[in-house]
């Protein structure tokens, strides 16, 4: 039965609620008596703020409350950042800003009101005195003595600098055999844009003395623990829900000050509080991701073989610190080596506040940053050594199944990357490709190939090197009927784990897949967990559920051996029955459930009932890893980039529902490609978002997009019993680079080494106005 | 308040509506039918798609005051009572829904397009869901999804003949 189950292209169990518009997300709950909030936010980068009148928002049709940074002063706690480091500056980050504004959309005053439109014509009317104040959106300028300062009592605007060195650089420096390759590459800054925006709904029982906040969020559980500290409630009146969350990339890994001020206005007003997010409040306002200059410099032998990597990283964090702003790009140090073995490194991150919103886990967080400097640096050394991009790969991977460990700290599971390579090689007809590629030169037309070949740290991770916790938590209960309950503390938003986990428990019990039904997000329902980030929900979480089915399993082999006279190892769960190994014994799940409910004849020293709770604490993170490639064409006279064909060949480990992991990896692609090609949210030099609307930021739509040809192989990890890593972010993380080197390839016959993302038509026109195309047949 | 007279899903209704109140506020709030989703409220994103006399429309950008007289179809008024329209069927087939806010749009989408066009290319498939946007699946399964759609009609009217 187990083995049946996992594995199969299961349908969703989401997805009838779904397809048929029946599913309730934040804005689909209403609550009697509910009122509705509204911001008023910075137009400016930033400012002092000399004066706020509330009188005409008041007095407008139906206000019931208006509130400023100063009525929350002291009542209403900071918003949260869980990231401990060496010297990191964490600046004091109000709810409502207090004094002075720092970035375009920083709340200033909410109104609360009977309507959402209503409070939304009322906040219009709040008036509000702006001092202008020099704004710095450049992080070298920031960097610079004399540049505006974002938070004048920091002294500067470096909030930490972080290094990570490992190898014999003596030696590396000294070598004059070495060929230095040196590229600096702008990492843009982009927008997580689920399609649902954030929401919150405040409940406060004054008579109860309780708050129930449903939100659109990944971390119900940590929401609430944070929600509780910043209303200065006890925790254990706090509940949060998490009802149907649409999409959420990174971006709802947070406590937004939003959320505090919602919990905040619902206490004092006793009602409950709605806030939905409009889409322009979501460009400015939720957390923004990526944003990196990556100066880099590769040491490389005449065979190809990279002995030494250093990197300096400018990392643009914004404003304020969000939840994990300064960690994310500290997994750009780490990873930064990407699947090869390089024995010197040499990585300095500094973190930087600028004049804009917060940067933060955007899916990826940092890893892609990483892979995206790897992978381009081994198409640079390709370039400069007049190798083949699979060459240089092939001379610097380590040998398959060997254990490494970086200098970077990092210690990879299990791994071949030859075997995805080849196999990617295979699918895309590489050298049919290369061949295509030259036939199609000589006739001036511009065919790029571009390789990928990543690794990623997922399934986070061990508590130690987590900032909240790394652990999960899971909970089989067999309810007295037979059917039975499953609750994650891993918090799913569209990756299916309602469908994988019941596959997991259905499959061990030996029970009907429709009898399993999984809920996750109400903190009052499902113990304490973490959530659903850093492809981590399946790995860590399913292997929390995985072993406390092995619990419900030894406690009902303990009911069942009682009652069949054999021993409890003998028993096995199959077809609704727990029989004896060779089948001639046998007894209905049921009746086994109903014995430890009923407890009449329970073997001693077994408890009544069946239900638990298994914590599971991951020994190490897990590598996924694989390889892609990007075929583009080139339009000659526009310089505009169409994606031919993609080929992504993925290790996540184990698969257990091939339909979610494909599902998981066409959607990392379509983001990947999106930052390629054309996403990018852009600051003007006085902090104005000049792409605040979705007119202006350009997602992708279907048809920008060819055919996703994916395959995978199956590397299972040791760290959990699952065998799984993880597949939320990998096509995120391999597409990227994968798409530049093939447009960079291309653009190689014009001399081109590098061109900056995302690849839009007028940085191309550029270089192909800059001279003819060498070796192009005379027309 | 003005009274505004329409057929929704099929059957005749009647509200009274505020001057400049969008046809999604309506059917969201006036009707409690949430499956519409407001994703951007701009006409940006097409959440918010529902059928105005078979088209696909935003409802965001009609007035609610404009659906006088017309028939409106939302996600909820497709399925014929617990048996799934076709689109939807291939939707759930193809595994096409991640975190599914944009699903109805789409679903809505998909189903004007195979009304106009029962067999469209990929090409015709692609420029018909570029109104509306989703975030999770790369658009790969949907595309496959209304070709599934498109073949099961197309049988399904053999079949009538």
């Amino acid at each position: 039965m187990a083995a049946k189950l996992l594995g199969e292209r299961i349908k969703r169990k989401e997805d009838p609620r779904l397809i048929q518009g029946r599913a309730h997300y934040v804005d689909d709950i209403k609550l009697v008596g509910m009122l509705h909030l509204a911001f008023v936010r910075s137009p400016y980068g930033h400012a002092r703020l000399t004066a706020i009148n509330t009188g005409a928002a008041r007095n407008a049709p139906g206000v019931v409350a208006v509130f400023t940074g100063e009525d929350l002063k002291g009542r209403l706690g900071f918003v949260p950042c869980a990231v401990e480091m060496d010297g990191l500056k964490i600046p004091e980050h109000p709810c409502l800003a207090i004094g002075e504004v720092r970035y375009v959309g920083e709340p200033v005053a909410a109104v609360v009101a009977t309507g959402r439109y209503l409070a939304a014509d009322a906040a219009a009317l709040v008036e509000v005195d702006y001092d202008m104040l020099p704004a710095v959106t450049s992080m070298e300028q920031a960097l610079e003595k004399g540049s505006p300062l974002v938070h004048e009592s920091l002294g500067d605007n470096l909030a930490f600098v972080a290094k990570i060195e490992g190898g014999d650089w003596k030696s590396v420096e000294a070598d004059p055999s070495l060929k230095v390759i040196r590229q600096r590459m702008i990492n843009q800054r982009l927008g997580p844009m689920a399609i649902e925006t954030r929401g919150v709904i405040a409940s406060y029982s004054p008579g109860e003395d309780t708050l129930t906040v449903w939100s659109s969020t990944q971390i119900p559980h940590l929401l609430k623990t944070h929600l509780a500290i910043l209303n200065k409630m006890d925790e254990s009146r706090c509940r949060v829900i998490a009802p149907e969350v649409g999409g959420a990339f990174g971006s709802k890994l947070n406590v937004y000050g939003e959320e505090g001020v919602a919990c905040f206005a619902s206490r004092q007003l006793g009602k409950p509080v709605k806030w939905i997010e409009g889409r322009r409040e979501n460009l400015a306002g939720t957390i923004h991701g990526r944003d990196q200059i990556d100066d880099v410099e590769i040491y490389a032998k005449p065979d190809g073989t990279v002995v030494g990597l250093k990197c300096f990283i400018l990392a643009d964090l914004g404003a304020y610190h969000q939840f994990l702003t300064p960690g994310i790009p500290t997994l750009t140090a780490m990873m930064v080596l990407g699947c090869y073995n390089i024995k010197n490194v040499f990585v300095e991150t500094k973190g930087v506040f600028t004049n804009k919103m917060a940067t933060d886990a955007y899916r990826g967080a940092g890893r892609p940053e990483a892979t995206y400097i790897i992978e381009r640096a081994m198409d640079l050394v390709a370039r400069e050594l007049g190798m083949d991009p699979v060459d240089v790969r092939m001379k610097n991977f380590p040998a398959p199944g060997k254990d490494i460990v970086l200098p970077t700290g990092v210690n990879y599971d299990t791994a071949n990357y030859q075997k995805t390579l080849k196999k990617v090689l295979k699918l895309s007809g590489y050298s049919k490709l290369r061949k295509e590629q030259v036939r199609l030169r000589k006739k001036g037309k511009l065919l790029g190939i571009g390789l990928s070949t990543y690794v990623e740290i997922c399934a986070m991770g061990p508590s130690s090197r987590m900032p909240a916790g790394g652990w999960e938590s899971g909970t089989v209960r067999v309810e007295p009927t037979g059917k039975v309950t499953v609750l994650t503390g891993a918090s799913p938003h569209g990756q299916g784990e309602e469908t994988s986990f019941a596959q997991i428990v259905a499959g061990e019990l030996g029970i009907p897949y429709d009898d399993v039904t999984v809920f996750h997000g109400d903190t009052a329902q499902v113990p304490m967990g973490i959530g659903t980030f850093g492809s981590r929900a399946t790995a860590v979480g399913g292997s929390a559920i995985y072993y406390a089915a092995q619990r419900i399993k030894k406690k009902m082999a303990r009911i069942a051996a009682h009652k069949l006279e054999i021993k409890p190892g003998e028993v096995v769960f199959a077809d609704g029955k727990l029989q004896s190994k060779d089948g001639s014994k046998s007894v209905a799940f049921t009746e086994i459930v109903t014995e430890a409910y009923y407890a009449r004849q329970l073997p001693p020293g077994v408890e009544p009932g069946l239900s638990e709770l298994y914590v599971f604490e991951p020994p190490n993170f897990t590598y996924p890893f694989g390889a892609h490639v990007a075929v583009t064409e080139i339009d000659a006279q526009t310089g505009e980039v169409s994606l031919r064909n993609y080929f992504a060949v993925d290790d996540c480990g184990r698969i257990l529902n091939p339909m979610l992991v494909d599902g998981q990896v066409h959607g990392g692609l379509a983001q990947g490609i999106g930052q390629a090609l054309w996403e990018e949210l852009i600051y003007d030099e006085n902090g104005q978002l000049l792409t605040g609307t979705l007119m202006d930021y350009a997602m992708p739509r279907a048809r920008q997009f060819p055919w996703f040809e994916t395959a995978n192989t199956e590397t299972r990890t040791p760290v959990n019993p699952l065998g799984v890593k993880g597949v939320g972010e990998a096509g995120t993380i391999g597409s990227t680079p994968a798409l530049v080197n093939s447009v960079v390839d291309a653009m190689s016959a014009f001399g081109v080494r590098h061109i900056d993302m995302p690849l839009k038509p007028e940085k191309i026109w550029v270089h192909l106005k800059q001279g003819a195309m060498p070796g192009r047949d005379a027309a | 308040m003005e009274v505004v007279r329409f057929t929704l899903n099929g059957d005749p209704v009647e509200a009274g509506v505020r001057a400049g109140e969008t046809l999604v506020q309506t059917l969201r709030e006036r009707f409690g039918l949430t499956g519409t989703k407001q994703g951007c409220d701009l006409g940006d994103c097409g959440a918010c798609t529902v059928l105005f006399d078979g088209e696909p429309v935003l409802s965001c950008l009609v007035l609610a005051a404009d659906a006088e007289g017309h028939s409106v179809v939302t996600i909820e008024g497709l399925s014929n009572g617990e048996e799934l329209h076709p689109v939807q069927k291939a939707f759930l087939d193809e595994g096409a829904v991640q975190c599914g806010y944009c699903t109805p749009g789409m679903v809505l989408t998909t189903t004007a397009l195979l009304d106009a066009n029962p067999d469209p290319t990929e090409a015709e498939i692609r420029r018909a869901l570029s109104g509306n946007l989703c975030r999770c699946t790369g658009y790969t399964k949907i595309v496959r999804a209304v070709r599934r759609a498109a073949e099961a009609s197309r049988a399904d009217g053999r079949g009538g003949e």
